[in-house]
């Protein structure tokens, strides 16, 4: 006599796990934290190397020196740079029902992997030898929804989002917040860094996320090559700046105003 | 997750979480109508997998701590990364046995602060005055602690 199975919404009594609502409650926890947040801006490029931790966090003074109020978020959990270069030492202060960023450089609001790991020590999880694969990736995105959620922002007129390279941590973003983000593309001048990025921003696009633009960074002779303009032609989007290796502080101030 | 009772056709209730070792997760379940318990055992990896999500298999009657997901899980944190001795809400409340005391000791300084305030929650909320041993490994199998 064959089984009788029935399916899981046959069941009408509750599913005392509930994991559905509570990944329900995570996301509602990231849209709540956010809410006060004006706006969300990713800092991304396909590319390693080509300076965007340097650039988030020279834009986001720019922005505070002007008047906005600029929280930096470093979602490169694995080689986060970002505290470093704003001066935005921890500890981080728990305080009720969240942890409060660290006031760097011209008040800039930041918090990242920097102020929990120990110094020089990789990003390393606890769990079974050999299978990491398979859960350390979800860890991650745990992380950075907790970075989104867990951590006081409080009212902001811009957050900015310092991405890893790669398209990654960008697809998380843009699942875990409300809706999905502006965007900043860095790139440098040569040919090979706009195959990256031009990957990474057809990848933006398709999430349906506004390109604000391309910055240009490392402008100059040692990088030849025109990936700002050709990936600004491609996209229609503005070349935003062209930054030298040794930029002048009016750059960022000229950036700030059109961000 | 539900499960079934296929012989009497009855959703069975969930019972009891508990944490027996070597990574293992059982939730145990029981039929309303012939009181058939049957226990769900995930293996190590399952439960790093569910504890990677930041859920836990049973629910949980205590909210979720700031940055649970990373400080219950990252082992290369700071001693210092945290200002937060966890005593705020809760500490004219509940007090610690010397036992319970010196095993918390003993929990990372990284995530020590989290770990207590998330104990003393669970004993405020069911009325316990004291926290002992008995009491935390009561706390981790019921909120689902996996590795706290």
């Amino acid at each position: 006599m064959p089984l009788h199975i029935r399916t899981y919404h046959d069941l009408t009594e509750a599913d005392r796990s509930g994991l559905g609502e509570q990944v329900g409650a995570q996301r509602r926890r990231v849209a709540e934290r956010l809410a006060p947040v004006q706006r969300v801006v990713a800092v991304m490029s396909g590319k390693g190397g080509v300076g965007k931790s340097f650039v988030t966090a020279f834009l986001a003074r720019a922005l505070a020196r002007a008047g906005r109020r600029v929280g930096a978020l470093d979602a490169d959990l694995n080689g986060p740079t970002l505290a470093r270069l704003l001066d935005a030492r921890g500890p981080l202060a728990v305080t009720a029902g969240a942890v409060e960023p660290v006031a760097g450089t011209d008040g800039v609001r930041c918090v990242s992997m920097a102020h929990v790991l120990e110094d020089g020590k990789p990003l390393a999880f606890k769990g079974p030898e050999g299978d990491a694969f398979i859960w350390r990736g979800a860890l991650e995105a745990a992380a950075l929804r907790e970075l989104l959620g867990d951590v006081a922002w409080g009212a902001l007129d811009v957050l900015l989002v310092d991405l890893p390279p790669g398209v990654g941590r960008l697809h998380e973003l843009v699942d875990l917040l409300p809706k999905p983000p502006d965007v900043l593309t860095v790139t440098i001048p040569t040919r090979e860094s706009a195959d990256a990025v031009r990957r990474a921003l057809h990848a933006a696009r398709e999430r349906g996320t506004r390109l604000l633009g391309v910055i240009e960074n490392m402008a100059g002779p040692q990088f030849p090559g025109d990936a700002g303009d050709a990936l600004a032609r491609e996209f229609a989007i503005p070349l935003l700046a062209r930054i030298p290796f040794s930029p002048q502080d009016a750059v960022w101030g000229e950036l700030a105003a059109r961000i | 997750m539900k499960f079934l009772c296929v012989e009497c056709d009855r959703q069975m209730t969930f019972e009891e979480r508990r944490l027996p070792g070597d990574g293992t997760l059982a939730a145990a379940f029981k039929c309303p109508s012939c009181g058939r318990v049957v226990a769900m055992l995930t293996n190590p990896m399952e439960t790093r997998l569910v504890a990677s999500l930041g859920v836990k298999i049973g629910g949980s009657t205590v909210g979720p701590e700031p940055l649970e997901t990373i400080r219950a899980n990252v082992t290369s944190g700071r001693p210092d990364a945290f200002t937060d001795d966890g005593q705020r809400t809760t500490e004219h409340a509940v007090t610690w046995s010397a036992e319970a005391q010196d095993r918390l000791s003993r929990v990372p300084t990284f995530v020590r602060g989290m770990v207590k305030k998330i104990y003393a929650d669970y004993a405020k909320e069911r009325g316990i005055d004291e926290i002992t041993p008995a009491v935390m490994d009561t706390a981790r199998a019921e909120l689902g602690l996996e590795g706290m």
